[in-house]
């Protein structure tokens, strides 16, 4: 790592409004408010430098929402952010000093790439701060030495534990060297051996470089304590500011989880007891048996012969790794998946997906907050009562009483996503606990919830357990929870390591603690299996060769550097090379429509059914009737007897024309009288409607034409003049002629910006759209970057297409191949540009599908000449047609194919398309935000 | 199966789609104004055709024909020399050209029947044929007056009298307006079930309720039910605030048989987007594969082309798609004032392949259950 150069920390920079040299951050009455809520109150606070700091508190008040401020990943609502001497809410400022930042946003890997290897996901990072290849080898190789996942590197982000995904997202955040290390609830979620890992390699990377200031916010306190300064928070504001001895000096308290509450505001310390468990009446029956439990996917077995048995009314606590198998036990045991192996009974009863009755016993609450966002609170607890047939008049009663007990009265009303995350979890409690389950099933209840919801949350599963004899069976990474449970199972690697009181698997061990014990099982196990994964090679010091400086980005670079773009392009084409189904069916796909579209969408209106209603019959009324029903155009049916026929049949659909000979016909013809032919046509459809009128039209000329020169009289019925019709580009008139080089040009639409409609909001729903808001990546980087291998894709699929058209085909292309593939490229740009307007004004995937449906095949299939020549068309079609990129790509790509026409010819089509792309993409980027607001 | 589960299920999912207002706005955008855009975009069978005349005549003659091209049938000729007809045609601004050749009244007139030439832009396939009918019947009538206007002609004896019915002044967005609905309907019962299910596997919500006492049939009912009524309630809407509204089109028949087709109809989408919502792994499949079955049933449902017309094995195909009956179904009720007696082939029809995607939907689902935990 970099010596520490005078001038590079804090000290001594001249850009900023500091004075006293040794702030990192300095916070002036900073309020953020989401809607309603008041997240942040007017916090005012300077963060001394070089040191590692800590943000404490209860979920909701603010810690996430203040760190997401200092890292510019939210934009600033009210007050004064001064991060590194630079103000956060100027962009100049905030873009300058933006790269010398590192920000890990809260929830297990939530900035990485989980279908990108390790590395791949480092590259990315290194791209995006400029790193040349062998730097970006070099700090690769250091990082993952150093944090032991060097022999993972190949290894997939999202098949990694918890553990190993939050040591990777530290390496992507300690790519670039920065001087400012934010890091949100890093080991939440994560086991004891890999948090002690985690901190560790954080102790050893502020010896390589002290002059890093490091802020963490955290629930663990016992975690806190080992920081050199503290923030408790409450309720948006500061409640104190120092070393942790110091806290503990000022509250006279033996530990800091005492001292944090004894620093909290006196109504709500009184809201706090301490959990008290009454010992446990014994013999009261089984609840849950198993027996050689086991779980296979493919090769990988998730569950190895877990037995267990676990009686009424016990707590029953399981602890392990993240990946270890938990989590698949515990679903085995719901019922929500089938074991592979071995069976288990739930009282008494062999657990039987199908069988509804025993769910009805169970209440589950699983890792993810899986409620339904959309819906408040007591709509949640409502649904959920009537799902589990709680009788509808007790329902209101039992909501009330749950909304009392688990304390969420004054939120009722409220959506879940605006709930602090303790509040969530107690609101997955009281759902899971509506219809009075006899057994809960717990998958990590409580991860991510501060010291005294924790312990709220505990006294009710105490009182659940004792009093309403619950069956509780819980997974916690807390070892003060742990020692709670009347027993715990230490599982690894799909077994069962041990299971016992807690007390005696301490005293077995002749641990220290139960945490001691705990890591002490799994260095053993990790031992025993040294294949398997974490810290198979001991992690490394970093290497102390000097890095080459960042190379910074200067003058227009900052505004945009390929190299960045670039490295969204490379991410963006992996993760689609990983995804082999969503590929092929971007090229197949389209090539499949163009044989269906291209054969399908007939414009040769032929095989038109058609009666006779002949009420002369005669040789010559047989001989009209004979010309029309004759034609290849028409399919004859049987002949008609009456008008209520031809009504009755044309109504049913049945006949698409009908040819009406008055009585007299013959007679009245050959005195020379004006007789009228009647042509019936089914008008329902407009467009057969009229060809089928120009097709009798015809026959009946030519009818004419015929007799009279039987008769003698061409010379009277000779026109005098005669119009002879050339069709042009298409002699034929083929459909197939017309219609493969419109089809490729709808094709060319849809599937580009569908591909590109997702991509946006994609990152906004899962969360990795931080990365492109914490980075020195600028909009139109990601933009571009991310339109490149859409593009790129969409080409190919353009050239499979295209070689159909003319081998398969047999379209002739006559026109400059050059002029077509230039128009296809820009074209391609264009529909993509749509497809990723629409991922940046939609918030959900659902909409972005929606509305890339919408927008792209009404205007390209109706208003872009397809059909009807956009100078036809009218009103707000018509508008839509002549700014739409379709309309001038059917231009370019049925000129070069049927009228043999180049650049030249093609020159305003190529300027209204190459138009477009710009605009959309200002449009886009307009739209999309660099901040969370 | 408990109804009130399925009952309660399909209304969690109403509330769950009433909070993504993007989502709302697009449907309201799909069923008023993309239906209304749609219908009155359509031109007239042939409407404002773009033609350009190359008078070499400059005759009395001539002027007549050039006078006889006015709109709403043809956009008002534009005169232009014979080396800008090519360049135009190229260009893909006329889609007609009309050559009046020197001394072409002359030639008429002493009866040397000249003949003038139309050139036709074929890559324009729907004005080609019909336009270019249309300008010889009218070339050929403007000749024949100034003709008789000379010397006194023979009548010609038979006329043929068409009687066009159901839509005599053949008004496009009548039939435009009523297949873009159904369009409509196809795209967001797909989208509606398909990604919603996705998007609950997406977001765990699936494995929550898969614990609970309710079975997938429940589930997937429930989503039926309720996204089957957002889509049919706003086909009432369109049909009469839209159609019948603001489009004045005069709808003869059964509307409420026309709305128990639909229903029928709707029925079958959603089952069909929930078979590829578990066909699907990720939103961004569903979104390629959802375009993939998307287009062929919008444009090969006889909507736009006439059924009769296409392939015998593309009409083989798609008989299974639900809306191709739908379609078949709007026009009889709609258009043609058909009864239940005409329509029930197509109701047996949509109940059987309801039925059947139903089935197989229900049957992947359960088996999906599985991978998705």
């Amino acid at each position: 790592m970099s010596a520490p150069t005078p001038g590079r920390g804090v000290r001594g920079r001249d850009d900023g409004a500091l004075s006293g040299g040794s702030v990192v951050v300095r916070l002036a009455d900073v309020s953020l408010r989401y809607g309603r809520t008041l997240a942040v109150d007017a916090v005012s606070l300077d963060v001394p430098a070089g040191l590692m700091v800590g943000l404490i508190g209860p979920d909701g008040v603010g810690k996430s929402s203040l760190l997401s401020l200092i890292a510019g990943a939210r934009a600033i609502q009210q007050g004064e952010v001064i991060a590194l001497g630079a103000d956060m809410g100027r962009r100049s400022s905030r873009e300058r000093v933006m790269p010398r930042i590192a920000y890990m946003p809260q929830g297990l890997g939530k900035n990485l790439y989980p279908t990108l290897s390790v590395r791949e996901n480092l590259e990315f990072f290194g791209r995006l701060f400029g790193h040349g290849r062998a730097e970006r080898d070099r700090r690769i190789a250091d990082l993952t030495r150093a944090t032991g996942l060097a022999p993972f590197v190949d290894r997939p982000a999202g098949k990694l534990s918890g553990g190993m995904k939050q040591k990777l997202g530290l390496c992507c955040a300690l790519i670039h060297d920065p001087d400012l290390l934010i890091l949100d609830e890093p080991t939440t979620g994560v086991d004891p051996l890999s948090r002690r890992q985690f901190w560790d390699l954080i102790a050893r990377l502020r010896i390589e470089r002290p002059e890093m200031s490091v802020i963490v916010a955290t629930a663990y306190m016992d975690e806190a304590a080992t920081f050199d300064w503290l923030v408790a928070m409450h309720a948006g504001r500061v409640l104190a500011t120092g070393t942790p001895t110091a806290l503990l000096e000022r509250t006279r308290a033996p530990t800091l989880e005492r001292a944090f509450i004894a620093l909290l505001p006196d109504a709500v310390q009184a809201a706090h007891r301490e959990v008290i468990i009454p010992p446990r009446n014994d013999g009261d029956g089984l609840a849950i048996e198993a027996e050689g439990l086991t779980k296979r996917f493919g090769a990988f077995t998730a569950v190895d012969h877990v037995s267990l048995a676990i009686e009424r009314g016990e707590i029953f606590g399981f602890l392990g790794s993240n990946g270890c198998g938990k989590t698949t036990t515990m679903k085995m045991l719901t019922g929500l998946l089938p074991p592979s192996e071995g069976w288990a009974r739930l009282f008494g009863q062999e657990i039987d997906p199908h069988n509804l009755a025993t769910r009805r016993r169970v209440g589950y609450m699983s890792q993810a907050f899986s409620l339904y966002t959309e819906l408040t609170v007591r709509q949640n607890l409502e649904l959920h009562a009537r799902l589990y047939a709680v009788p509808e008049r007790e329902i209101g009663g039992r909501v009330a009483e749950m909304l009392d007990r688990f304390d969420l009265g004054d939120t009722s009303d409220a959506l879940p996503e605006a709930l602090p995350l303790g509040h969530r979890q107690r609101l997955s409690l009281a759902v899971a606990m509506i219809h009075k389950p006899e057994m809960l099933i717990l998958d990590e209840p409580t991860s991510g919830v501060d010291p005294i919801a924790r312990d709220g949350f505990w006294q009710l599963l105490a009182d659940l357990s004792r009093t309403d004899r619950v069956t509780i069976f819980i997974s916690t990474h807390f070892m003060n929870e742990a020692e709670r449970c009347d027993r715990i199972s230490l599982m690894h690697a799909g077994r069962v390591l041990v299971s016992d009181a807690p007390d005696a698997i301490v005293e077995a061990r002749g641990a220290a603690s139960l945490e001691d014990a705990f890591i002490a099982y799994l260095e053993e196990a990790v031992a025993e299996g040294a294949v398997e994964e974490a810290a198979a090679e001991a992690p490394g010091a970093l290497e102390d060769a000097a890095h080459e400086p960042v190379a910074a980005s200067a003058g227009w670079r900052r505004i945009f550097d390929p190299r960045r773009m670039l490295s969204y392009s490379r991410r963006e084409a992996l993760e689609l090379r990983r995804d082999p189904v969503r590929l092929t069916l971007a090229l197949l796909g389209s090539l499949i429509l163009l044989f269906v579209m291209g054969y399908g969408i007939s414009l040769d209106v032929e095989d038109l059914t058609v009666a006779v209603l002949d009420r002369d019959d005669t040789t010559l009324s047989r001989d009209y009737a004979q010309n029309v029903t004759g034609s290849r155009y028409f399919v004859e049916t049987p002949a008609l007897t009456s008008y209520a026929e031809l009504d009755r049949r044309m109504r049913e659909g049945e006949l698409s024309v009908a040819i009406e000979l008055p009585p007299g016909f013959a007679r009245d013809l050959s005195r020379g009288r004006p007789v009228e032919v009647g042509a019936w046509i089914d008008g329902a459809m407009p467009t057969r409607a009229e060809t089928v009128l120009s097709y009798v039209g015809g026959m009946h000329a030519t009818w004419l034409t015929r007799k009279a020169a039987e008769i003698g009289q061409s010379g009277a019925l000779a026109a005098p003049a005669s119009v002879e019709t050339r069709f042009r580009y298409n002699p034929d008139v083929k459909s197939l002629v017309a219609m493969v080089p419109a089809v490729i040009a709808i094709l060319l639409m849809m599937i580009p910006a569908m591909l590109a409609a997702l991509s946006v909001v994609r990152e906004k729903e899962l969360g990795s759209i931080v990365n492109f808001y914490v980075t020195p990546t600028t909009r139109f980087e990601f933009l571009l970057g991310k339109q490149i291998p859409y593009v790129a894709i969409s080409m190919l699929s353009f050239v499979i297409l295209v070689i159909a058209a003319v081998t398969v085909f047999e379209v002739p292309l006559k026109g400059s191949i050059p002029a077509l593939f230039a128009g296809a490229l820009v074209y391609c740009f264009a529909a993509t540009g749509i497809g990723l307007v629409i991922s940046t004004f939609t918030r959900s995937q659902i909409a972005a599908i929606f509305g890339s449906a919408i927008l792209t095949t009404l205007p390209a299939i109706s208003f872009s000449g397809l059909i009807d020549p956009v100078s036809s068309l009218q009103g707000f079609g018509r508008v839509v047609g002549e700014i739409y990129p379709t309309t001038y790509f059917l231009t370019i790509s049925r000129g070069t194919f049927s009228k043999a026409l180049g650049f030249a010819d093609l020159g305003a089509s190529f300027l209204a398309l190459t138009i477009a792309v710009p605009v959309l993409l200002v449009i886009t980027a307009a739209l999309l935000k660099k901040q969370e607001r | 199966m408990r109804l009130a589960n399925v009952l309660h299920l399909g209304i969690k999912e109403l509330r769950s789609l009433g909070r993504d207002r993007t989502m709302v706005i697009l449907i309201v955008y799909a069923f008023t104004l993309a239906i209304y855009a749609a219908a009155s975009a359509e031109p007239e069978s042939l409407n404002r055709a773009p033609i350009a005349i190359v008078d070499e005549d400059r005759s009395a003659l001539s002027q007549r024909i050039v006078d006889a091209f006015y709109p709403p049938y043809f956009v008002p000729p534009k005169l232009i020399d014979q080396n800008a007809m090519d360049a135009r045609m190229d260009a893909g601004l006329d889609t007609f050209a009309l050559d009046i050749p020197p001394d072409f009244q002359s030639d008429v007139l002493a009866g040397r029947q000249p003949a003038i030439q139309l050139n036709v832009d074929a890559t324009r396939m729907s004005q080609a044929f019909t336009g270019s009918s249309y300008i010889n019947e009218i070339v050929t009538e403007e000749v024949a007056e100034f003709v008789n206007h000379h010397r006194n002609g023979t009548d010609i004896p038979v006329e043929l009298v068409s009687r066009i019915r159901f839509n005599p002044e053949l008004e496009k967005a009548w039939f435009g307006s009523v297949m873009e609905l159904i369009n409509n309907v196809t795209l967001l019962a797909i989208v509606l079930t398909g990604a919603a299910l996705i998007r609950e596997r997406e977001h765990g919500t699936i494995e929550h309720l898969l614990v609970m006492p309710v079975t997938p049939a429940e589930i997937m009912t429930s989503k039926i039910w309720a996204m089957g009524l957002v889509v049919l309630v706003a086909t009432t809407f369109t049909l009469f605030v839209i159609v019948r509204g603001l489009l004045q089109v005069p709808l003869s028949g059964s509307i409420p048989l026309f709305l128990g087709g639909a229903a029928l109809d709707i029925v079958a989408t959603t089952a069909l987007g929930i078979l590829l919502g578990t066909v699907a792994r990720s939103m961004p499949q569903f979104g390629l594969l959802f375009v993939l079955v998307l287009l062929p049933l919008q444009m090969l449902s006889g909507a736009s082309t006439p059924y009769e017309s296409m392939p015998q094995l593309v009409q083989l195909v798609m008989l299974a798609a639900p809306n191709t009956h739908f379609v078949m179904l709007a026009q009889a009720v709609l258009f043609r004032d058909a009864g239940i007696g005409v329509v029930w082939p197509q109701l047996v029809a949509m109940t059987v392949i309801g039925a059947v995607l139903f089935a197989l939907a229900l049957s992947r689902f359960r088996k999906s259950i599985g991978t998705m935990a």
